[in-house]
């Protein structure tokens, strides 16, 4: 129940982000937004009981991609639009955005709570309590789960990852240089 | 504990091996050889890697195994389709030497990544888990995507580069969302768990969007309408070798994965797919045909004659018999030497003062180099279906496949369409043997254009008066795939 509560509450708050990131005029603002999203969707992931895949998800996507984003609308410096500043509805948005993250505490909490006690393994704990009680069931952890996995049943694959990204490097030099 | 590859595996997987070494070779042999600016050297390096390649995969012509823990399907399905991406490779090195020079293309890292694309493919053939196909599939296309912008001067070619990453990167997320389904509804990523777990769940809604979203981003890498529109800007900007590499080894294996995807791996929704893929290959047909009336370039015009030639191969996916799924096979490699051989004949009208390909640069092909002319008659009239060259063979297994399965009204327009290829084939014949004004320098066919062009003429004669072998080894290689009946 709490997981359920958990889910929709993450599922809302991650399609709300993605409407906003496609819908608000400013490229800055909208790129914020989807750090917010991807967030939430790392928070998906730990309710799942995948907290590594939670990890690479804040690293790579929230802090990898982002930057790269915000480079490009910085280089391609977009001009704002001027009723940016005097948006009367600016209070009332921000409002609307610190009520969210009350409702995700308050949400935590009740979902903690209700989950806790009965059943102190269950998923819907917080992170560190999930990572454990995933551990626990697996007899080892979820990095190290991951990590087995890509180096027996998925070496191949990875190893043709690796190839991928060396063919991307050479490519982004290739392209990039002026002359060779 | 799930365990670990054995040395067997790598036994298995010895000809991806050899080629991801050969491309490393290249790449440092580049480094190298730099000083001596010596394009021919790489290229014979690139060509050694590819015929090493070949000649590993020999030991596993008659294996049937699934190697890697399920990952990666040794059969003669994917050998066959191995076998065309290394020879398209190596046409299009051959045809790149002289090209490259032309443009002043950095040759290292070109054959590099010519070597990578073709590792892709061999790949993705050969992937029966999606993770497999997946990566061999960015692989391919990554490479493709620098490819395309090689030239970096040319307006034309980094606009090809854009356009053709931008939707190929939007088509991988539609493939993939309709992927993530796909494990979703099954638990597995492996084809084969997956046939398995589909088995009664045909009216699932949700499998049915897995897969429309899988044919529409399938849909895009063998660009068939709706989801052309990127081939003619990118077949046209592009640097010629690779538009005939693009558009003969990508789609191949874009066709290898289509059919492991569906024949393999969703066999039980066949009602589904038959429908839709019969409607794309009808309209991809009729408009890529009806597209390439008008073309004046004959990179576009090639590029929606490739267009209406995925139509043409779709249909062998709605047979989904074996015999299709052989028509499909034979289609492909007599396809391969034809295109290929096209644009090599495209790749000699390149010169320092010409582009040569606007369709009037043909004319009077005949008097400036007889032999060219006859090749590209030949390639023209393949490409059309006219007996006795192997183009006409391909198409008579494809549309008998069509009739085999009762799908008439397919086989029909088929037919018709290829009435109507026939008026913009002739056309560039009657440029290159009518019109006799002549323009740009001369002609230069060097030797490793003209074994190009030679294997290819070779290769599309001898196929269409004795096709037999072809069909003998298209059609054992159909069987070892799990076909729907």
């Amino acid at each position: 129940m709490g997981q359920a509560i958990a889910f929709y509450t993450l599922s809302a708050f991650i399609l709300g982000f993605a409407v906003l990131v496609v819908s608000t005029k400013d490229t800055v603002h909208s790129v914020l937004f989807l750090v917010l999203d991807f967030l939430f969707v790392a928070a998906l992931y730990v309710l799942l009981g995948a907290p590594f895949l939670a990890a690479i998800q804040v690293l790579v996507y929230a802090g990898g991609i982002v930057v790269l984003y915000l480079f490009v609308v910085m280089l391609v410096n977009l001009k704002r639009s001027p009723e940016a500043h005097h948006d009367p509805h600016r209070r009332a948005r921000l409002g609307f955005v610190l009520a969210a993250l009350v409702l995700i505490e308050v949400g935590a909490i009740a979902a903690y709570s209700a989950g806790g006690p009965v059943r102190p393994a269950a998923p819907q704990a917080p992170p560190t309590a999930a990572a454990t009680a995933v551990s626990a069931m697996r007899a080892v952890g979820n990095t190290e789960e991951v990590g087995w996995l890509l180096y027996t049943n998925y070496l191949i694959p990875f190893e043709v990852a690796s190839m991928l990204l060396l063919v991307a490097m050479i490519g982004a030099i290739v392209l990039a240089k002026r002359e060779l | 504990m799930p365990p670990g590859l054995s040395t067997l595996d790598f036994y298995y997987i010895r000809p991806e091996i050899v080629l991801t070494a050969g491309s490393l070779v290249v790449l440092i042999a580049d480094v190298l050889l730099l000083r001596r600016r010596s394009g021919n050297a790489l290229a014979w390096v690139t060509l050694a890697a590819i015929g090493a390649t070949l000649l590993s995969l020999v030991p596993l012509a008659n294996t049937r195994v699934e190697v890697a823990n399920g990952l990666i399907a040794v059969d003669q399905f994917a050998l066959f389709f191995k076998v065309v991406f290394l020879i398209a490779a190596a046409i299009t090195v051959l045809m790149s030497t002289k090209y490259l020079e032309v443009e002043g293309v950095p040759p290292g890292e070109y054959y590099f990544l010519v070597l990578c694309a073709t590792l892709g493919m061999m790949i993705m053939a050969g992937g029966i888990d999606l993770v497999t196909i997946l990566v061999g599939l960015e692989t391919m296309a990554v490479s493709f995507y620098i490819l395309a912008g090689f030239i970096k001067p040319n307006q034309r070619s980094n606009e090809a580069a854009v356009k053709y990453f931008l939707l190929g990167a939007f088509s991988l997320g539609i493939l993939l969302y309709g992927m993530s389904l796909m494990y979703g509804l099954s638990g597995s990523t492996n084809l084969r768990v997956m046939a398995a777990a589909f088995v009664g769940q045909e009216s699932d809604p949700r499998l049915v969007l897995a897969v429309i979203l899988v044919a529409a981003g399938v849909g895009f890498k063998i660009a068939a309408v709706p989801f052309h529109m990127w081939a003619p800007d990118v077949y046209e900007g592009a640097p010629t070798p690779i538009t005939a590499f693009l558009s003969v080894g990508s789609k191949a294996a874009s066709f290898a994965m289509l059919l492991r995807i569906f024949l393999e791996g969703m066999p039980s929704m066949n009602a589904d797919w038959r429908l839709l893929f019969e409607a794309l290959a009808i309209v991809t047909m009729t408009l890529g045909n009806v597209a390439a009336l008008t073309q004046s370039n004959l990179k576009r015009m090639l590029a929606y004659s490739s267009i209406a030639h995925a139509g043409y191969l779709l249909i062998g996916v709605v047979a989904g018999t074996e015999r299709g799924v052989s028509a499909m096979l034979i289609y492909l490699f007599v396809y391969a030497f034809m295109q290929l051989g096209a644009f090599a004949v495209l790749v000699l009208l390149r010169r320092r003062d010409v582009i040569g390909d606007e369709l009037k640069d043909l004319s009077g092909l005949y008097v400036r180099s007889p032999f060219a002319a006859f090749a590209m008659l030949l390639f023209m009239l393949s490409l059309g279906g006219i007996p006795p060259t192997a183009g006409f063979m391909g198409k008579f297994w494809l549309f008998s496949a069509a009739i085999d399965a009762q799908y008439y009204g397919l086989a029909v327009i088929g037919v018709l369409n290829s009435a109507v290829s026939l008026y913009y084939y002739i056309r560039v014949v009657v440029f290159m043997y009518l019109k006799k004004e002549t323009m740009g320098s001369e002609l230069v066919l060097g030797p490793s254009l003209a074994v190009a062009l030679g294997v290819a003429v070779v290769v599309t004669i001898v196929l269409g008066v004795y096709p037999r072998l072809l069909f003998e080894l298209a059609e054992a290689s159909a069987a070892t795939l799990g076909a729907v009946r």
